[in-house]
């Protein structure tokens, strides 16, 4: 099930959260319509923590994590840190990295299996990642850009990649990743992925300018709507029964 | 060899944002139909408009204030329309042109093609028609024009004095400074000029550089033609009288007695030698020399006694050098009346002096020492026979009065010769508006004189002789002529000029005489041609003249 959401008025949430199947980052906020949302949809599943990187609200952009640990830039205060630290599960690991590219969310795309990896991000780095989030790390490009964490967004049960990834280059990704990928847009026609959408294993959130028919392909790509289909079901039956009654 | 199948590679779709139809990914994700329904690239473009339209020119109005002449489906027509859209700036515009339409509809169609980025790299051309009003109404120009109201300012300049040669001069010294810029139009006048200005600063411009050259006063007044209480702004328009000293080069001039004393007790009788933003007056017995401010002048004004026109010639028989003072030089001469001692002078003259004066020798004191030598001919006054109505004369003691006051050399034998002059002088040929326009078109084209001596027929001959009189000052005067540009009188020029015979120097055309009607003879039929020429007569040299007096000729005729 995918939730339409807005941070400030802006579409992007993705710059400005962060969701994996153990955790939630949210940047700070005047209001907490943005905490809320998530609240309501993960509150009683997983830990949401308010926080900031660096003394910015670039959450999403800015880290990069799964199940098992979770990536800081070198920018992150040790106060930060060490919120950090107390909000979050015992499991995951943190671990802040002296890397150059360090908007550790645009470089980096990863499910709890896999990472894709800018293709010039340290070597020292690269074994970071797969020591840290226990993944699999492969040097990628996406449609041609090299800032694969912006342009695609993964889970354990599939992907969207950007709307111009070639049928060859989703292959490719497809088979290195394990898990099928669709291409496809979100906030109206965005191509920026990673921005405009975070997802974990059984829910997304998305922009509030996404529309009807890219709430489809998401539900479809990172096969949300499993469970629900049950619901609907249910939910005919009851009506019908209401109607026949 | 076996046919092999080659899968063609396959084509990469994914889902319009918006409908949900399969797509090409494009910039914008969106299919064609529904990025047309989602943003309009010609919003901010108003779909109607006007434009102005004068009846009576014909001309439209290229905003803001340029009233031009556009045919129908012209270019010039088509940027005066695309000028009158408001956001066509945030645009590219690909294509323009015309949807016929019917003239009467007083309705202009214009197609326009636009281009314009909308998201991110995506550029949508769109197609769509303008609807344009014609607003018929009336230019400013032709509003004035019906209200009879076509200039803000004036500047009558007057001089009251018989002939026109200040105005020749004048008219040179505006050519020169090109002070006739903003002149919207020029017209004649009993004893002057009126120059019309659309605007009141190019009349005070005007005004100044006038008190610059010449000895001026001048007057403003303004009259009301509209007035708006509410925003408490009126229109005016102002008329400048600027009058001049009614004094020329060569008068004499009898200074009141009372002035005369102020002015280092100058002798009251003296000769104009020169006009400058003051009046230099000489007295030729001393050479003392003064010059009068126009503010001096006008606290007591006083006329001239006796102008150019009342010169004799007069025959110079002894000179005997004094001492000099700058460029003059006293010197005592003996001189007669030109044809004085000969048995036939009577008839030849046509004058009538019974008291013997014609054949008297007279004693002058004159400060043409320099230049005249005995046998030359001079220009003088003739005090003896003259009778001045002036009581500043009257009132001088008859001991200081003398019989002859020599003014200048003269040239006779000279002028005698029908010689085509090398050097031509411009003139502001300027329409003069209003009813008169069909007579003045054609007394423009007639001759140099260009606006001076355009009150038709009445006056023609005495304005061609000042006209003559003024290219002989020019010609004997080095000073004067350096304050005036001369042009290369080319061939081309030349015979029609001499064929209207109008500008032709006439045959014994002198100081005093009129220019008469017979037909200038032919310079071989000239019987004293065997005379010799004065030595010293000051030909105008071809350094001084100016190129380009051709351009000016073909601007004229069109």
């Amino acid at each position: 099930m995918a939730t339409r959401i807005q941070f400030e008025n802006n579409s992007d949430i993705g710059v400005f959260s962060k969701l994996t199947n153990s955790y939630c980052l949210a940047a700070l906020q005047g209001s907490t319509n943005f905490y809320s949302a998530f609240e309501s949809e993960l509150g009683d599943v997983i830990p949401i923590v308010h926080t900031s990187i660096g003394g910015t609200r670039l959450v999403g952009r800015l880290t990069a994590g799964n199940r098992h640990g979770l990536l800081v830039p070198s920018t992150t205060t040790d106060q930060e840190l060490q919120h950090l630290r107390n909000s979050l599960p015992d499991a995951v690991a943190i671990q802040r990295i002296e890397e150059r590219l360090s908007a550790l969310g645009n470089v980096i795309a990863c499910n709890d299996y896999v990472a894709l990896v800018h293709p010039d991000i340290d070597r020292e780095t690269e074994e970071i990642i797969a020591d840290v989030l226990k993944v699999e790390v492969f040097r990628q490009t996406v449609a041609e850009n090299v800032l694969v964490g912006s342009y695609c967004a993964i889970t354990n049960q599939g992907g969207l990649v950007h709307p111009k990834t070639s049928i060859q280059d989703q292959d490719e990704l497809s088979s290195l990743l394990q898990i099928p990928l669709v291409a496809g847009t979100v906030n109206r026609g965005s191509d920026v992925i990673g921005a405009g959408l975070v997802v974990n294993d059984w829910t997304a959130f998305t922009g509030l300018d996404t529309t009807a028919t890219e709430i489809s392909v998401i539900e479809a790509a990172f096969k949300l709507q499993g469970q629900q289909s049950v619901g609907i079901i249910t939910d005919l039956r009851d009506t019908l029964v209401d109607h026949y009654a | 060899m076996a046919m092999q199948y080659i899968a063609p590679p396959p084509v990469h779709r994914i889902l319009c944002a918006d409908c949900g139809t399969t797509i090409t990914p494009n910039s914008a994700n969106l299919c064609v139909a529904c990025l047309r329904n989602t943003v309009d690239i010609t919003e901010g473009i108003p779909k109607q408009s006007s434009v102005s339209y004068c009846r009576n020119c014909e001309r439209f109005l290229s905003p803001p204030t340029a009233w031009t002449i556009a045919l129908p489906e012209s270019s010039e027509l088509l940027s005066i329309c695309l000028k009158k859209l408001k956001g066509l700036s945030k645009v590219r515009l690909t294509d323009a042109h015309f949807i016929w339409t019917e003239p009467h509809s007083k309705r202009i169609k214009v197609s326009l093609t636009i281009q314009k980025e909308v998201l991110t790299n995506t550029i949508l051309e769109q197609t769509f028609e303008i609807e344009y009003l014609v607003q018929h109404g009336q230019c400013p120009d032709c509003t004035r024009l019906a209200a009879k109201n076509t200039w803000r300012a004036l500047v009558q300049v007057r001089q009251k004095v018989a002939h026109k040669r200040t105005f020749l001069y004048l008219e040179q010294l505006i050519l020169k400074h090109n002070a006739q810029k903003d002149t919207v139009s020029v017209k004649e006048v009993r004893d002057g000029l009126d120059f019309f200005y659309a605007q009141r600063s190019h009349a005070l411009k005007m005004v100044e550089f006038l008190a610059n050259v010449v000895p001026t006063r001048s007057k403003s007044s303004e009259q009301i033609i509209s007035s708006d209480t509410h925003t408490n702004t009126a229109n005016f328009k102002y008329t400048y009288s600027v009058e001049i000293i009614p004094m020329c080069k060569d008068d004499l001039v009898c200074i009141p007695p009372k002035l005369a004393r102020q002015m280092a007790n100058i002798s009251p009788l003296t000769v104009c030698t020169r006009i400058g933003n003051t009046v230099h007056l000489l007295d030729p017995s001393t050479l003392q020399h003064v010059e009068v401010t126009p503010t001096v002048y006008w606290r007591a004004p006083f006329d001239s006694l006796a102008s150019v026109s009342e010169l004799k010639e007069f025959v110079v028989l002894d000179v005997e050098p004094a001492r000099s003072q700058g460029r003059f030089v006293l010197a005592d001469a003996q001189v007669a009346l030109t044809g004085a001692f000969r048995s036939q002078t009577k008839e030849d003259d046509g004058m009538d002096y019974d008291d013997g004066t014609a054949n008297q020798i007279f004693h002058t004191r004159t400060h043409l020492g320099a230049i005249l030598q005995p046998g030359d001919t001079a220009m003088g006054y003739f005090l003896t026979t003259a009778n001045y109505n002036s009581t500043d004369f009257a009132s001088l003691p008859e001991s200081r009065v003398p019989d002859v006051v020599l003014v200048k050399k003269a040239y006779p034998n000279r002028r005698k010769k029908t010689k085509a002059r090398n050097w031509q002088l411009k003139s502001i040929a300027k329409e003069v508006g209003g009813d008169e326009g069909a007579e003045e078109g054609t007394v423009q084209k007639r001759g140099p004189a260009g606006v001076i001596g355009r009150m038709g027929g009445r006056d023609q001959k005495k304005v061609d002789a000042d006209y003559e009189l003024f290219l002989r000052d020019l010609e004997e005067d080095a000073e004067l002529r350096g304050t005036v540009n001369l042009y290369k009188a080319d061939a081309r020029m030349a015979p029609p000029e001499a064929g209207t015979g109008e500008r032709k120097p006439k045959k014994g055309g002198q100081y005093g005489m009129d220019v008469d009607d017979t037909p200038a003879a032919p310079s071989g039929a000239d019987d004293d041609d065997d005379e010799e020429d004065e030595p010293d007569f000051p030909e105008v040299k071809l350094d001084e003249l100016l190129e380009g007096f051709d351009e000016m000729t073909l601007e004229e005729d069109q």
